[in-house]
């Protein structure tokens, strides 16, 4: 392998991966060692490997992800904070022959964005929540988030989440499974390539499930957010092992077929 | 063929937006406009046309609801009522700066806060000055009949869709209540797939091979481009001003004093003119009917006839600010109205005329 040239590398037998065409050449605005990058191939990736791309209606929120128009080839809008559900709901409603989906992180989906995620899980819409939980508003620049851990040190609890004045965290995805309007609610994560094939298989079969007409699939994949939480990439995989995966376990909650 | 029918106002508005052939409406129900959702929901426009209807959880969602139909190059709209309104204002904010076309109807009631659920024009400011945060314009009807609630549904679109802008229609309870003869419109097919496509190309309906994607946005962090963008805003604010002003001007020829007067206030004030009149007295009706665009240019030609104008509104005094600018202090400009929901009576617009301008 020491040996290989350049030009052998580039030829069409070597290729071993390739960058889906559904993303952009745009430098990533994310902070180098986040998962949002990821998260952003993989769902791309699923709509080429459907085939569903000249069909698809994506909807970014606010937040790091407001952007997400930026690096995903496809048509988008960009929706107020916390109503990507909203604009979601009225595009599949008025067609129904297309694919949506909402792309969103803790802040948006699970404080300001409550009311639009539980009713439109609760009417059962037809289409896809991606929702990126880090536990932290990464974009404002590391405030206190609904899904903050206890004890969690953000810059609006620098003293770390003090439960009693500053509320429990909230575990959205459980209420959800709890609705009958949803199909599929699930939890992944995507810091190794093991967690970045599963999540991509929770991917598939949630737009799998609205191509079928089944109802609502709600996909979280628990992030890390290394500037927010102040660590190295390395370190804050680590740290979101030890302490978000514990309070946010990893798997299916509701599988309905 | 017309229809004619003996209608609410609330229920010509939603009948008038079938034929004009919406594509979605997205509402929550408030007094004193519930009518136009529970109209829209017997009458099953889906089986009618395909139109959906749709009850959000909020005013906040079925705004944004609107926003993303609008962003499909669908003919959505919303109804509401002034605190539902208030509700609506970041949406309206979003929709206006991602220059999205639809309607927007506000069946006024009394405020502030919860207020009255009786009439008033007390939402003025909120319409043709912002409302919401940023530098945008809505394009604002005023109906002052039903016949008008339901034309100014097939108008609205028309004119979204012409400017990419949001279009409100600013009612009150008394238009949105009161039942009138109305000529309705035949039905108008709603656009097909590739109508939308043809006439919307900016519209996300799916990135095909053959073009570059479509984003729907009201975002832009490089400021330079962000104030080419509000530039562009404002060049087509003022081809609305060009373009659209509308207005009726009601026994103004000969007109010594003058009443400036749109919806509910402007149906009492033609009373009023009439028993001026009747006294003796050479009195005209100017009545806006686009309040943005607002008509600035009659009114300063007739402050240069008459000696004096009223401003009839059921509000303290706000559409008066539009008319000062106009007339430029060269006339006396009074304000006569009730608030609170109250309905003044024609005799005390002739009271207020008498008192405030004739003798005053």
């Amino acid at each position: 392998m020491a040996n290989i040239t350049k030009e052998e590398i580039r030829k069409p037998e070597n290729l071993v991966y390739k960058k889906t065409d559904l993303l952009t050449d745009k430098a990533l605005s994310y902070c180098p060692g986040c998962g949002h990058g990821t998260a952003h191939r993989i769902v791309m990736e699923v709509l080429e490997e459907m085939d569903i791309q000249d069909k698809t209606i994506g909807i970014a929120p606010v937040g790091c992800s407001v952007l997400a128009y930026e690096f995903m080839n496809i048509d988008m809008q960009q929706a107020a904070h916390g109503r990507a559900p909203a604009l979601a709901t009225a595009v599949k409603r008025l067609h129904p022959d297309k694919f949506v989906f909402t792309y969103q992180g803790d802040g948006d989906l699970a404080a300001i964005g409550t009311a639009e995620t539980i009713h439109a899980c609760n009417r059962g819409e037809n289409i896809v929540i991606i929702f990126i939980n880090n536990g932290i508003y990464g974009m404002t620049g590391g405030q206190m988030a609904p899904t903050t851990l206890p004890g969690m040190k953000s810059s609006t609890s620098p003293y770390g989440r003090d439960v009693q004045t500053m509320g429990n965290p909230l575990k959205i995805t459980e209420l959800i499974a709890q609705l009958p309007g949803t199909i599929f609610v699930t939890r992944q994560a995507v810091h190794t390539p093991a967690h970045v094939r599963k999540t991509k298989k929770a991917i598939r079969k949630a737009f799998e499930n609205q191509k079928l007409n089944k109802g609502l699939s709600f996909v979280e994949i628990v992030s890390n957010c290394n500037s927010g939480w102040k660590m190295t990439p390395l370190k804050s995989n680590e740290w979101m092992v030890d302490n978000m995966f514990p309070f946010y376990p990893l798997g299916d909650i509701k599988v309905n077929e | 063929m017309k229809e004619l029918r003996l209608m609410k106002g609330n229920e010509a508005f939603a009948e008038a937006a079938i034929r004009a052939g919406a594509d979605g409406y997205f509402g929550y129900p408030i007094t004193p406009q519930s009518e136009v959702m529970e109209y829209l929901m017997a009458e099953k426009p889906h089986e009618r046309t395909g139109m959906v209807v749709l009850q959000a959880e909020s005013e906040v969602a079925a705004i944004n609801m609107v926003y993303g139909g609008a962003a499909c190059g669908k003919r959505v709209l919303t109804s509401s009522s002034s605190p539902g309104i208030s509700l609506k204002q970041e949406g309206i904010s979003y929709i206006a700066g991602a220059e999205l076309p639809c309607v927007i109807l506000n069946v006024v009631r009394g405020g502030p806060g919860l207020g009255t659920i009786q009439p008033s024009q007390s939402d003025y400011f909120q319409s043709t000055k912002g409302g919401g945060h940023g530098d945008y314009k809505l394009l604002v009807l005023a109906p002052s009949s039903v016949q008008e609630m339901a034309d100014f549904a097939g108008l609205g679109f028309e004119l979204a869709f012409k400017y990419r802008n949001p279009v409100l229609i600013l009612s009150d309870g008394a238009i949105g209540q009161m039942m009138e003869k109305v000529e309705l419109d035949e039905q108008k097919p709603r656009w097909t797939e590739e109508e939308i496509i043809k006439n919307t190309p900016w519209a996300t309906t799916g990135k095909t091979k053959n073009r570059e994607r479509n984003i729907i946005t009201s975002l832009d962090l490089d400021s330079g481009k962000q104030e080419l963008h509000n530039i562009a805003l404002q060049a087509k604010y003022r081809e609305m001003e060009k373009n659209e002003t509308r207005y009726e001007a009601i026994s103004c020829e000969d007109a010594e004093y003058l009443i400036v007067a749109y919806g509910t206030s402007a149906r009492l004030s033609q009373k009023a003119v009439d028993l001026l009149r009747a006294e003796g007295y050479k009195v005209g009706l100017l009545r806006p009917i686009t309040l943005f665009p607002f008509p600035t240019a009659v009114i300063a030609k007739l402050a240069d006839q008459v000696k004096g104008i009223l401003t009839v509104e059921m509000s303290a005094g706000q559409m008066i600010e539009d008319v000062r600018l106009a007339v430029g202090c060269r006339v006396k400009v009074e304000h006569f109205g009730r608030m609170g929901g109250i309905i003044p009576s024609p005799t005390e617009v002739v009271d207020a005329m008498h008192k405030k301008i004739i003798g005053g």
